[in-house]
This record gives C-alpha cells, structure tokens and sequence, in this order.
C-alpha cells in the first residue's frame, strides 16, 4: 500500500536559469527569483561563469533550507549548480 | 504492555516529540528570517551600487531588507535620477563616471532601476523619509512611487533597525 502511494509522484518541474557571463549579484538573484517561482520538489539549474558565485549560490541554498543536488565545473570556468526546492 | 494503561500517553508524547523535531529540522527556513536594514544617506552612484548589491544578496540568500533614504540618497529617488549621482571619489567632472560606467557595461553590471526592480521583486521594503522631503521641497509625485512602501520618519527607522542583526549607515 505504501508502495503505491510512493508511486503517486507528482510531476517534477525543471527551472533553468542561464547566467554565464553575468556578474555580482546577478547569478544569486536570479537563482532566487527562481527558487521563488519554483514549487517544493521542482528542480533549478543555474549555469553561470562568475567564480565567486559558484561558492555563494550554495551558501544561500543552506541559509534557505533547501538541497544541493549538485555542483559541476567545466575546464573553461562554466559551472552548473542543481538545487531542490 | 504491563504499562498497557500508561504506554499509550507515553507513546503519543514521544511521537509528538518526534514530529516536532521533523517539522523544525524540515520547515528551518520557514522561522521568521534575520533582517538587514540600510540607511541609504548618499546618493553617490556608486553608494547606491553597494547598497542595492548588499540589499539583493541579503534577499537572494533569505534575509529579510529594508532600505531607508533619506538626505542626498532620498533624492535619488525621484524620477529618472536612480543614477544620476555622481561617484564619491574621481568623479573628475563627469569624467570618471563615464569611465565607470563604461567598464561595468563592458562586464555586464545591471544597471541600478533594473536592480532596485530585483529588490522589490524579492519582498525588499523602501521607506522613504518624509522630512528630507519638506527640506528639500520633494513632493511624493516626483518620485518612484512604484518602489516606496512607506512615506516615514526615524522611528520607522528604529522600528526596523532593532528587529535586525545587521544595519549600515550608506
């Protein structure tokens, strides 16, 4: 029975926010109008080349609450940050 | 079960205990968040930059912020002078700015109307201070009324001030 419950996932949403060649305080403000427009369970992806952002994205996803999913980094500098709302 | 009589009261407690801790581990972010308050005294371009970049961040990483104008800062919230100030060091006549201005188009820094459209898209509160307003004769029709939440005095201020853990003096 619980089984089957579980199975009872709603549709989760996957909100894309492309910041790459934007700066300060650009990436983490969008990831939050993003997060704000986001429902609990659906996924936001930033993808962005500001360095100091890549550090600060996920200290403002612990100030919220919520869950990194994941941090990816490519040999130019673009990185790719997954959150759950 | 030789407790049967007492086990169900103590069962319920713990298990009400239990869901408490969840829903405080789960709904942290929900508490009433810490706030920051500004007091946006300049009205130096490049002040009211740091105050804008400082009150988004705090927003963007789930603070609550309210900036408070007054003086010089007040003034440029009249219409079409967001950024009309000039830089509080090598302005040189007009001069430096350009060459401000220039650079922070070329690495793509958000102009300051679209940042104070973020502050107030992520729940930011502006006060505007009603005495600098009969000083310097403003009326609320010149200014950006689409941004200010309330027409106020010092007390406001305090009001804000002592519910927050940060307060700069800009």
């Amino acid at each position: 029975m619980s089984c089957e419950k579980e199975r009872e996932v709603p549709s989760v949403a996957e909100i894309k926010v492309d910041c790459r060649g934007e700066t300060c305080p650009v990436p983490l403000v969008e990831t939050r109008k993003a997060l704000r427009r986001a429902q609990p369970g659906d996924i936001v992806k930033i993808v962005g080349t500001h360095p100091s952002s890549k550090k600060e994205i996920p200290m403002a996803v612990e100030a919220l609450g919520l869950s990194l999913l994941g941090i990816e980094e490519r040999e130019d500098g673009e990185w790719t940050i997954k959150i759950k709302r | 079960m030789k407790c049967s009589q007492a086990a169900p009261d103590v069962e319920t407690g713990a298990a009400v205990a239990d869901r408490d801790v969840a829903q405080v581990e789960g709904e942290a972010h929900r508490r009433k968040p810490e706030k920051i308050t500004l007091i946006v005294h300049s009205g130096d371009f490049d002040k009211l930059y740091s105050a804008f970049i400082i009150g988004n961040g705090a927003l963007s990483m789930g603070m609550e912020a309210s900036m408070y104008f007054t003086f010089w800062g007040l003034s440029r919230l009249r219409r079409g002078r967001l950024a009309s100030g000039p830089l509080s060091k090598m302005h040189l006549l007009g001069l430096g700015k350009l060459m401000v201005k220039r650079r922070m188009r070329k690495q793509r820094v958000r102009p300051l109307e679209e940042m104070a459209r973020d502050f107030r898209e992520l729940g930011g509160k502006i006060f505007a201070c009603d005495m600098t307003m009969d000083i310097m004769g403003i009326k609320a029709e010149q200014l950006h009324q689409e941004l200010i939440d309330e027409y106020c005095a010092v007390g406001t201020y305090i009001r804000e001030a002592r519910e927050s853990t940060v307060t700069l003096f800009i």
